[in-house]
């Protein structure tokens, strides 16, 4: 079930903008992946090719081959929407669905594809927000809208709303950008639990986030204005912030960066 | 440290904050003043309204078969019968017009917002319900009759009237939704996306149910609206005294036509007495879209706790 990802040579644009140049990632599965780097260098950019969501915007397209277990999810006849079902993802700020109840929104990807079957979807609700840390918390008002939650419990609805579709791999883009301390400590326990079961990719500016959190580093840059944002250090997260082979990577990370 | 010992040790001023200057206060009050007048002159033409037609037609409507009888066999000077006839063809007029105008209407607007965003058909499908937007309701009239009266032979008849309706209330629905989508964020489009959720579905089961309190809201406004049209009923349909239900044949009164016809060729004090108590009719029935419109919206709102 829990895959790797392969990105070969992959190119990404805006229309006519060349927003990423040639990123090479091998995402290793049962691990976690921190892309870090300045705003704009396009790493949030990358995450989204992984599940075919940068396409969604009007003008966007991609070059080059990603591969889930040897399966290029570029291929011609690959429906996006199947690889959306088996790559998971949690965005920057909690976007639960406001027309539906907390349990509702857990097991939304199951209902909308067509699962009927009430008391099956009561356990994977159960299941997933037991995952996520979120079960005592709302155990007793799951018909209650989501919207109704905290920060930090909607951040982690939202992640048992991921795994409840049980994908092989779960994409995060920067998921504790807008919550306090406390909540983002929460999700980044979850995080570590959650990498037993799922192949995970995290964007964050948060540096010591990464520290903590990832098992792989990627640093990406813009090596300057209107060029295309770079790889330029892939490695073990302890290789990368103790030791990094660029100087780019090390000026970053210590906070000498521009 | 010096610096900080220094401030420290200064005396307390009185206070850093200047008094609201007197010139401040006049303006403050004039403006506030303008304001609320603009207000109760606004407010003026609207009571006046309003007063007049329910003095004028509070008997009418409180008459007895006001509610439950035509005005068949009635005489022009009799203070008798009623406006059933006509409530029910402004009803049945308005709904076929809704049934026609509402999906054309949505699927126009989902078109706009989800598919075609910025493409040129999206930017021609725009202009095209800008310019029927300001289409006057005559000019809508004349069109039908030109179109399925003259050209394709069809007999004057309610569903002439409705098709005229359509074409004034399709840009109200069209616009409205429009700018509901466009209040759902992109956001819960994405979420959906992301689990695995075609776009179709996504639209059908996220977007619409997100934005369907605003969505009902501008239906039902844009319904109240085209009921109190009269162009396309002068023109369209022949007026009757008595009930037919008989939407594609034969004259069917509504209520604006029934105001319209007791006016002009009715001199006597009933005739007056009935045209008052129509429109005041006419306004109950508007009030009453009004209030399902706001009682729907409540009741399909996004509630948070």
């Amino acid at each position: 079930m829990v895959k790797r990802i392969d990105v070969k040579d992959v190119d990404i644009y805006y229309g006519k903008f060349h927003a990423v140049q040639s990123v090479t990632v091998s995402v290793p599965p049962r691990s976690v992946t921190a892309f870090i780097g300045p705003s704009g260098c396009g790493k949030s950019t990358v995450l989204r090719t992984l599940n075919r969501m940068h396409e969604v915007i009007p003008g966007a397209r991609v070059e080059g081959e990603v591969l889930l277990d040897g399966e290029n999810i570029y291929a011609p006849s690959v429906d996006p929407v199947s690889v959306r079902r088996t790559i998971g993802m949690v965005f920057q700020r909690p976007n639960p669905f406001p027309t539906m109840s907390i349990r509702d929104n857990v097991v939304a990807g199951l209902r909308l594809a067509g699962t009927r079957d009430r008391k099956r979807l009561d356990e994977i609700a159960e299941r997933a927000l037991r995952s996520a840390n979120l079960w005592a918390e709302v155990k007793d008002r799951l018909t209650k809208p989501g919207g109704g939650l905290s920060g930090g419990q909607q951040q982690r609805l939202c992640i048992a709303r991921a795994i409840a579709v049980q994908p092989d791999v779960l994409l995060m883009d920067e998921p504790c950008s807008a919550l306090d301390p406390i909540s983002t400590l929460a999700i980044e326990d979850l995080i570590g639990e959650l990498k037993k079961d799922y192949t995970i990719v995290i964007v964050t500016h948060n540096m010591q986030q990464a520290a903590r959190v990832s098992d792989q580093t990627a640093f990406f840059n813009l090596p300057g204005v209107g060029q295309p944002g770079r790889l330029i250090e892939y490695n073990d997260t302890e290789k990368i912030f103790s030791n990094p082979d660029e100087k780019a990577t090390e000026d970053y990370i210590s906070g000498r960066f521009g | 440290m010096a610096t900080t010992e220094s401030i420290v040790n200064q005396p307390a001023t009185p206070t850093p904050f200047q008094h609201i200057s007197g010139s401040r206060k006049i303006k403050n009050a004039l403006a506030t003043a303008l304001v609320t007048v603009a207000f109760l002159i606004a407010l003026v033409p609207l009571g006046w309204l309003l007063v007049t037609v329910i003095t004028r037609g509070f008997d009418a409507i409180l008459s007895a078969n006001w509610w439950s009888h035509s005005l068949s066999g009635v005489m022009p000077d009799e203070f008798a019968g009623g406006v059933y006839h006509a409530l029910y063809g402004s009803i049945i007029q308005g709904l076929i017009c809704a049934v026609i105008a509402v999906p054309l209407g949505i699927f126009t607007a989902i078109y706009l917002v989800e598919y075609g965003a910025g493409g040129r058909l999206a930017r021609a499908v725009t202009f095209m319900v800008d310019i029927l937007s300001g289409v006057p309701s005559i000019v809508a009239a004349l069109f039908i009759f030109a179109l399925w009266i003259s050209v394709l032979g069809f007999p004057q008849s309610a569903f002439a009237v409705s098709l005229a309706l359509v074409l004034l209330m399709l840009p109200v629905v069209v616009r409205s939704t429009e700018e509901m989508l466009r209040l759902v964020p992109d956001e819960l489009r994405e979420a959906s996306y992301a689990l695995g959720v075609p776009k179709w579905k996504t639209i059908a089961r996220v977007v619409l149910p997100t934005a369907l309190s605003g969505m009902v809201t501008g239906v039902m406004l844009a319904l109240a609206r085209v009921l109190g049209e009269t162009a396309p009923v002068l023109i369209l349909v022949g007026y009757s005294r008595s009930i037919n239900f008989n939407v594609l044949e034969g004259n069917m009164a509504s209520l604006p036509l029934l105001i319209y016809n007791e006016l002009v060729s009715n001199p006597e004090a009933a005739g007056q007495l009935r045209a008052w108590g129509a429109a005041l009719t006419l306004i109950i029935v508007i009030m009453i879209l009004n209030l399902i419109a706001a009682a729907s919206s409540r009741f399909s709102a996004i509630k948070n706790k």
